[in-house]
């Protein structure tokens, strides 16, 4: 330790070779931004999409001149339904796969726990800088489909068999893409959980670890436990691809009118149970980190120690368990029969009971507080009843019975979209206000700031409040159109437009967020080693923490992680690191 | 990585007991991971199994005992010898260590080239799944040539993701001899010998689970 901080006191390395080092704040800064370049991509495809559905087949507005009267994609600029199709499929992808893991466990976890654990790094550097290079080869590969004649992959982020097997898109590249997405998951995972095991200072134990450590290695045991069986689901359905193989294809599959030349015997429906038992726990990969950043900012600006911080560990153990049980509350309409309909359905409902828990711990962390307006706050303020549209949306779905009505329609798009939208989203948000004077030495402006949340807040609940309508009417998820040729998509198509405009709106709205994030790296205000008064072990470092060492001494923890506002103490903050005075 | 004076433990571990512990810990996980790969495999097989039991008898006794009993041995053997090495290490025997990790990568491409010998059988045979699969048994009149070719399939992915697994042991290995030629092993340094052993330990048993399942569940004579 000691000799660590002598090497490093040396002179300090130049750019390059930060930029290639394995400190965990050079990898963490380069997961975020790589990132937010894909939450960027991905959301553009998804305003195409959504010109797509308020004006089906009227050309794309500026675009229309890029494109030839041949193009296969979209000839005069009006998107073809293949690509329409294909950019459904890399939306999701992109989001879930390539920006928000990546950006939550990947960016966050792997910059903020290592400091908050009072360690110089992860307990693995050269495991972590691997784990980026696997990432970046899957933003590479999957990527690399798009420019490839047939395009991307058009089977959607779920590629369900038979469509994924016998499509002729993008599909293989899917695969070994997401196989390298999973390395570099996996690798973040081990080197998560075994820092935390391994890595805490003296005096921090279990339970005064901040509740974000604990969301990310609840996390972490999720990507480590989960995923495998979806990796080894797609070499299965790689073979299927390449070799001939018929694992997901059933036996007499009819396509285009001509009899399937393939041995047949396989089962589709093995293929949904192998993804969702990732892809499920994958949802709470999206939402437990979300929980820990909201967490932080919470008791930081109420000026409290958490509400129920016992209750919440607990309750995020618990979900992490749980959320291995409930894969198949995707697949209810699949006729797997009522008594595992009922058994899907009942863990679904028992998962709830955490996730109440835990946003109503924060919003009783509220009551008494003195609460801060802060840009980050506001962020964390909406995210509670956000999140709370998210999840009581889900409570109808969960239920097989009503689920049958909704199953497929765009009901189930706006309530996933709340929660990771205005949700996650929200809560990353709210983790980049809040950190980066840590990782830069510069505040975000306010003003820029109030002007990005306020506008999200109105649109995005202006885009997913008319699909949850949508959905209620029956419009399903997958109409090209947006259900303009439909019956009973005709009373309710003036909604798209609404949601169209409005996610329009939300990109604009974004611009002061990029202003004053580039505005700021370089002019922000100075600013303090401790900005917000706040009490874990990451502010007792200098903004930014030194390079190769993070802490000028190796620090001890004193107390509980959120110690705010203790009777009898002249300030109202006790940080970890302060030894209690005699 | 190591700056410190001690080249032995990297600058942000406390101690060598610290960093041991750490990558002892990382490899479990690593385990734990690996177990819900195989276990996704197992769980395809048992699907399949349930769904078409003739074909699997049929497949199951189409394939060689003979060949898998003897891999079977030479593997547990194998694994005996991996674990000497790591005794060896622990105790500073230096010429114990390179014996008995060359035993070890001996055993381990004995049963690579075993399993390349089966693969051809099959391969002449026309059981490798493809436009040329077919599959005719007296025995088993009733089984599905499709449903026995999927057998095939997932015998072939199951041991050649069991055989991929060893080829990287045996890389492993190779690695380790030419550090312990290098006198690079000790009683204070021997973690990477211990978690090879780890490793090829677990590759042992995923084969101790493969070998029933597919050779000597069902089987009929």
């Amino acid at each position: 330790m000691t000799e660590g901080i002598r090497h490093s006191a040396r002179r300090e390395p130049g750019w390059l070779r930060r930029a290639v080092s394995c400190d965990h704040k050079v990898i963490g800064i380069q997961y975020a931004l790589t990132a937010l370049l894909m939450l960027f991509v991905a959301f553009c495809m998804v305003l195409m999409m959504r010109w797509q559905l308020a004006y089906p087949e009227s050309p794309f507005p500026f675009l229309s001149n890029f494109f030839g009267e041949d193009d296969t994609r979209m000839p005069k600029g009006v998107m073809l339904p293949n690509f329409y199709n294909q950019l459904g499929a890399m939306h999701g992808t992109y989001m879930v796969f390539l920006a928000v893991v990546p950006l939550l466990v990947g960016g966050f976890g792997t910059y903020l726990v290592p400091l908050m654990l009072g360690a110089p790094n992860l307990a693995f550097p050269r495991l972590s800088r691997v784990g980026y290079l696997c990432y970046l080869a899957g933003i590479v590969i999957i990527s690399f489909s798009f420019i490839t004649p047939a395009g991307p992959s058009n089977s959607g982020w779920t590629g369900y068999p038979p469509l994924s097997v016998i499509e002729t898109g993008g599909q293989t590249y899917w695969l070994v893409g997401i196989a390298f997405v999973y390395l570099s998951s996996l690798f973040l995972a081990i080197n998560l959980i075994t820092s935390i095991v391994q890595l805490r200072a003296p005096g921090l134990s279990l339970l005064r670890l901040p509740f974000f450590v604990w969301s990310q290695l609840v996390t972490s045991y999720l990507l480590l436990l989960a995923f495998p069986p979806l990796a080894a689901a797609a070499v299965l359905q790689l073979m299927d691809r390449l070799e001939g193989t018929s694992f997901f294809l059933p036996s007499g599959l009819v396509v285009t009118g001509k009899p399937l030349d393939a041995s047949g015997g396989g089962s589709a429906l093995l293929w949904q149970h192998l993804f969702w038992f990732l892809a499920h726990p994958e949802v709470y990969v999206l939402i437990l980190p979300a929980f820990g950043i909201i967490a932080e900012v919470i008791a930081n600006n109420t000026r409290k120690p958490l509400w129920g911080y016992k209750g919440m560990v607990v309750s995020a153990v618990f979900m992490g368990f749980m959320s291995m049980l409930v894969w198949a509350h995707h697949m209810f309409l699949t006729g797997m029969g009522t008594v595992i309909s009922t058994f899907f359905q009942a863990t679904t409902l028992i998962i709830s009971i955490p996730s109440i828990i835990m946003a109503t711990s924060l919003l009783v962390s509220l009551w008494g507080g003195s609460i801060r307006f802060t840009v980050p706050m506001l962020f964390a303020l909406a995210f509670l009843p956000m999140f709370g549209i998210g999840g009581l949306t889900g409570l109808p779905l969960a239920l097989s019975a009503t689920n049958i009505v909704l199953h497929d329609t765009y009901y189930v798009i706006g309530h996933f979209h709340y929660v990771v939208a205005p949700g996650t989203l929200f809560a990353i948000f709210a983790g980049v206000y809040y950190w980066f004077p840590k990782v830069t030495g510069r505040k975000l402006n306010d003003t820029l700031g109030h002007l990005h949340f306020w506008p999200s807040l109105l649109f995005m609940n202006a885009i997913f409040i008319p699909m949850l309508l949508q959905g209620l009417a029956g419009v399903s998820r997958r109409l090209y159109d947006g259900g303009a040729t439909y019956g009973f998509g005709q009373e309710v198509f003036f909604l798209n437009k609404a949601a169209t405009h409005s996610a329009f709106a939300l990109a604009i709205a974004q611009l002061p967020f990029v202003i004053n994030f580039v505005y700021s790296l370089r002019w922000g205000k100075k600013s303090a080693d401790n900005p917000w008064d706040a009490t874990s072990l990451e502010w007792n470092t200098p903004s930014p923490p030194r390079f190769g060492g993070n802490f000028d001494k190796p620090p001890r923890a004193h107390r509980g992680p959120n110690e705010y506002s203790v009777p009898g103490k002249a300030k109202d903050f006790s940080p970890q690191w302060e030894p209690e005075e005699a | 990585m190591s700056h410190s004076s001690d080249s032995l433990v990297a600058h942000h571990f406390e101690d060598i007991e610290q960093q041991n512990e750490s990558a002892v810990l990382g490899m479990w996980l690593f385990l734990a991971q690996e177990i819900m790969f195989f276990g996704g495999l197992f769980a395809v097989y048992l699907v399949y199994r349930y769904k078409y039991p003739e074909a699997w008898a049929a497949g199951s006794t189409d394939l060689d005992i003979v060949l898998g009993t003897v891999n079977t041995v030479v593997l547990l053997v194998s694994s005996l010898t991996m674990a000497m090495a790591v005794w060896s290490a622990q105790t500073g025997r230096q010429k114990g260590l390179v014996r008995y990790l060359l035993a070890t990568l001996v055993l381990g491409s004995t049963f690579l080239v075993i399993k390349a010998f089966e693969y051809y059988a099959k391969f002449v045979h026309h059981h490798v799944p493809g436009a040329s699969f077919s599959f005719h048994s007296e025995h088993f009149p009733n089984a599905d040539e499709g449903h026995v070719q999927l057998f095939y399939c997932l015998y072939f992915i199951m041991t050649g993701m069991h055989a991929l697994h060893m080829v990287i042991g045996a890389g492993l290995l190779i690695w380790l001899i030419t550090l312990a030629l290098k006198g690079k092993f000790g009683p204070d340094r021997f973690m990477k010998v211990e978690l090879t052993g780890f490793y090829w330990h677990f590759v042992d048993i995923v084969w101790v689970f493969l070998f029933p399942l597919l050779y000597l569940i069902n089987r009929h004579h």
